[in-house]
């Protein structure tokens, strides 16, 4: 009963996606979802506002800036995690050796 | 590893590697790349003198101490930046509202903050590469 009900819901998942994929645009157009009036705002002004030549660098920290600093405290805290699981300290190796 | 032409390629390459991960660190508001891009390459240079000279003498030139602080001062810079931002400006990371020098676009000294989170995304994301890759060797050497 349970597995019948799995392998629906991935028939399901499967059809909407594939609806989803074949209803997406073949050829590159302005009718796009992601091309709206922040893209000109941003080719347009970008260089005036931020004063950087390098679009992307602004975009990355100033206009997305909130979103970067959500990227480095991933970073932060993926280390904080692995370091926490795997660092070792003297005193634990030396009482491994003893046991 | 105990190979003399692996160790003398490794000197000569590795200074190269991290001279232009700096570059393109410092000049990510002018020319592609950036902070992330850039702090990787500073990473893998580091990688590699850790995998050719041993876990010993890498240990030297960073330490865990030095990641620590690197990994916790790459974050506190950005909120720092953010903060005079909210301070100055009326917005978190405000740039021009902030009245950071703006400069000539196209200097190296230009765009305001840009630069300076540039350099701590830098540090972040090379620290973050060699400490995942010491913690994760670390007692194989």
């Amino acid at each position: 009963m349970k597995k019948s009900i799995t392998k629906l819901l991935f028939i399901v998942l499967f059809v909407m996606l594939t609806v989803n994929i074949l209803r997406m645009p073949t050829a590159p157009t302005t009718d796009a979802p992601a091309y709206n009036d922040t893209t000109d705002h941003y080719i347009d002004h970008g260089l005036a506002e931020t004063g950087a030549t390098n679009l992307i660098a602004a975009i990355l920290t100033d206009y997305r800036g909130f979103d970067t600093l959500g990227e480095t405290i991933v970073l932060f805290t993926s280390i904080v995690a692995v370091a926490s699981v795997l660092r070792t300290t003297k005193k634990k190796q030396e009482g491994e050796e003893s046991a | 590893m105990n190979d003399i032409i692996v160790k003398t390629i490794t000197r000569i390459v590795v200074p190269f590697v991290q001279v232009y991960g700096i570059f393109i660190i410092l000049h990510g508001h002018i020319s592609p790349g950036g902070g992330f891009s850039g702090g990787a390459m500073v990473g893998t240079s580091l990688i590699l003198y850790t995998l050719v000279f041993g876990m010993d003498r890498s240990k030297k030139k960073f330490s865990h101490r030095a990641s620590e602080i690197a990994e916790s001062g790459g974050v506190l810079v950005f909120f720092i930046i953010g903060i005079i931002g909210i301070i100055l400006g009326g917005s978190f990371l405000a740039n021009r509202d902030a009245g950071f020098p703006m400069g000539e676009s196209g200097a190296l000294l230009s765009a305001g903050m840009i630069p300076l989170l540039m350099i701590a995304i830098g540090i972040k994301v090379a620290s973050t590469m060699i400490t995942l890759f010491h913690l994760l060797i670390e007692g194989e050497f």
